[in-house]
């Protein structure tokens, strides 16, 4: 008989033992089952091989040019929004062109309850309902590297050359093979002029008395911890250790238990705002824009804050169930046009990835135009000392994020 | 279970006709009508429960977040127990609190509806069962607006200093507040359906016997309407220690519950998992056990 290497599992192995004796009865090789089942449950303990992570890519047969839809999940007050008509304006115009129908939701409310909701439908190959989501950078990385995204075919999306230089080449995402950019921004302090009585400069400004129990921080540890860490003199755009990950995270514990940070909230926080329940915090910077024109209380205020905020992206990517992934690039498309991205630029106040659009907004509103939180320069990024989150670890990620679920008090 | 039957039926058990056995075609048509309810608690119950079983035991591939493997272990449990015990402690004191307080509140009001609402009975019942055409997410995120500091009732209550924290929202007594508010419904209607089903003419005798008010309340009515009683702290309390919208919308980062654990390991940590369905099953089991010794010491045997 050949000797060969028996196979790993040990069900298969008892069964190929038993196939090989001679004579093989029915009922030895129903023992040998048996056998096999057996040993599974006593060498549980051991673990198997680990899977597999590079396989090749099954995607679903595109059914874009008969059935005109498109359904993008996002997250809250990122895109024009008009109050009276309730639609938004610049998607109108999209399905007006081409005819698809696309539906907008704003499902995301924090990258990791939003992936892990939909994670076990995509490994099973479940339509999730969406044909488009918005992930940010690091979620991203994560999205692609699991291979929950589709490659998107650039040739169908001419205008994604209109991506400014230092977006076209991420580190995960090297050439834009998978993801485009949605809108940058960033994380600072926000507040309320009138309510707060002061200026707001420093992340120590936040933790003064009067303003104990109102103050909200962002549940993306990448924004909260980040700024922390920046004030702490860590410069986040280098690999970051655990030991000064928990030295900023005990920073965020002491804050809480002394009663100044109220609540640690996912994109919900604006609402905190609103109702008084908080009137600083680390916040994101379009929001603070949008709640001024909410509101039209000019007293909302973002800031860097002196010791420095984060930089982050929010990536489009087609979820590897969809299909309708020409319909969705032909929207990506479109959001690629400066015109477009002008006008959701003029709405959300956040950094636009596309070149071009300021020239437009510029004939429209050039004071908008200069705001350096749509189009900031190299300039103030530098001398602001806005960095971007180090890409992690998966075992650091998942590390880091246990650690922070904790803090929340999970 | 049996208290929700118990709540629905309105002829006691035994009564006369069920009793004799009929012959197998009779039999038949039980099992026939109990099928369509096995095979729902069979692929909606059992199987999940089986499945989640499953997870609670596996392990994660050593530097591979978020992937698991079949396995046997049982540190699942062990960490689900020690590390998240103050969230189990609190769960159970704040369902605790909720079914109390919800009683208070109930109790006359159910008594109000059953001996003394007259004519009004049954706009009573309306305004019971009328907050349930709104979804309870909806409102308890109302409440939260309620409760908020510039709100009626914080403000107002900040203005006489009578707030030591400054704020409602965002504390344990909103959370438990929340619940109370959530699960009344549960505890009105059981109490009322017993009080309502009451002989008014045992409760008669008792002052014909010379009981004053207080003591036939005591020695005829409250033991008549203690199997309401016995249902309504069930439902209230059983979803109240696994709720966690009421802790997430109301409360803060100190006020988590159980139910936000389990939410957060399921869906925020890479490879929490198996600890999410090891603590599912811990609650379940907690439940089931205090639930026992509960119906025990207080149950009736017409509820069992």
């Amino acid at each position: 008989m050949i000797r060969r290497r028996p196979p790993a599992d040990p069900l298969v192995r008892d069964l190929v033992v038993a196939a090989q004796r001679s004579a093989v009865s029915r009922r030895q090789l129903l023992g040998g089952v048996g056998l096999g089942l057996g040993a599974t449950a006593l060498t549980a303990c051991a673990p198997p091989p680990p899977p597999a992570t590079a396989q090749a890519l099954k995607l679903p047969t595109d059914v874009s040019t008969t059935d005109k839809v498109v359904r993008w999940a996002n997250w809250t007050a990122y895109l024009d929004y008009d109050e009276e008509t309730k639609q938004y304006p610049s998607l109108q115009g999209f399905i007006e062109r081409t005819g698809i129908e696309a539906t907008y939701s704003e499902d995301i409310e924090d990258n990791d309850a939003y992936y892990n909701k939909i994670r076990p439908q995509l490994i099973a190959g479940q339509d999730i309902g969406r044909d488009i989501f918005t992930f940010t950078d690091w979620m991203a990385n994560r999205v692609i590297r699991e291979q929950m995204c589709q490659p998107l075919e650039l040739i169908r999306i001419p205008n994604a050359n209109n991506m400014l230089e230092p977006l076209k080449d991420v580190s995960f995402d090297p050439g834009r093979t998978h993801s485009l950019t949605w809108q940058s921004g960033f994380a600072g302090i926000g507040y309320n002029k009138a309510k707060v009585g002061r200026e707001l400069k420093s992340l120590d400004d936040l933790w003064a008395d009067d303003l104990k129990g109102k103050v909200t921080v962002l549940s993306e540890f990448r924004d909260t911890v980040g700024c922390i860490l920046l004030q702490q003199g860590v410069d986040i755009s280098q690999p970051i250790g655990k030991a000064e990950f928990e030295k900023a995270v005990a920073e965020v514990e002491k804050r809480m238990k002394d009663g100044n940070i109220r609540r640690i909230k996912g994109n919900s926080y604006i609402e905190d705002l609103k109702t008084g329940n908080a009137v600083a915090g680390i916040v994101w910077s379009g929001d603070l824009f949008i709640l001024r024109a909410e509101t039209e209380d000019p007293n909302w205020e973002f800031v860097i804050p002196e010791s420095g905020g984060t930089l982050w992206s929010d990536n489009l990517m087609v979820p590897i169930t969809s299909t309708h992934r020409r319909n969705a690039e032909e929207l990506m498309n479109y959001y690629y046009e400066p015109e477009v991205a002008a006008q959701v630029a003029a709405y959300v106040n956040y950094v636009s990835p596309v070149k071009g659009a300021k020239e437009v907004l510029a004939q429209t509103d050039p004071e908008l135009a200069e705001s350096p939180f749509i189009f900031p320069s190299e300039e103030y990024i530098a001398e602001n000392n806005i960095k971007g989150f180090s890409a992690l670890s998966a075992e650091d990620d998942a590390d880091f994020s246990a650690i922070w679920q904790k803090v929340m008090g999970n | 279970m049996s208290a929700l039957a118990h709540v629905g039926a309105g002829t006691a058990p035994g009564a006369p006709g069920a009793a004799a056995p009929q012959p197998t075609r009779k039999s038949k048509l039980a099992y026939l009508l109990l099928l369509p309810g096995a095979v729902w608690l069979l692929v909606f119950f059992v199987i999940p429960l089986v499945q989640l079983f499953t997870v609670s035991l596996q392990s994660q591939f050593p530097g591979y977040p978020g992937y698991y493997y079949r396995d046997v272990n049982v540190g699942n449990y062990w960490r689900a127990l020690t590390e998240f015990a103050p969230h189990f402690g609190r769960s159970l004191l704040f369902a605790g609190l909720a079914t109390f307080f919800a009683f208070c509140l109930a109790y006359p009001l159910a008594y109000a509806m059953a001996f003394k609402a007259g004519r009004w009975r049954g706009v009573m019942m309306i305004l019971v069962i009328a907050p349930f055409f709104t979804s309870f997410i909806l409102r308890t995120v109302a409440w939260r607006q309620i409760l908020a500091d510039e709100g009626p009732i914080a403000s107002t209550l900040n203005a006489l200093h009578l707030l030591p924290g400054g704020r409602i929202t965002e504390t344990w007594i909103a959370v438990v507040a929340g619940l109370t508010y959530n699960f009344l419904p549960f505890m009105v209607l059981p109490i009322y359906a017993s009080l309502e089903r009451a002989d008014h003419r045992v409760i008669e005798a008792g002052g014909d016997l010379y009981a004053n008010g207080f003591t036939t309340f005591r020695t005829v009515t409250l033991p008549m309407s203690m199997p309401g009683v016995l249902a309504g702290t069930l439902l209230t309390f059983i979803p109240a220690a696994g709720d966690y919208v009421n802790a997430e919308l109301l409360g803060s980062d100190g006020t988590k519950m159980i139910g936000n654990v389990i939410e957060s390991q399921f869906f925020k940590v890479l490879g929490g998992f198996p600890i999410a369905a090891a603590l599912s099953f811990t609650l379940m089991a907690l439940i089931l056990a205090l639930v026992f010794v509960y119906v025990r010491k207080f149950g009736t045997e017409e509820l069992l």
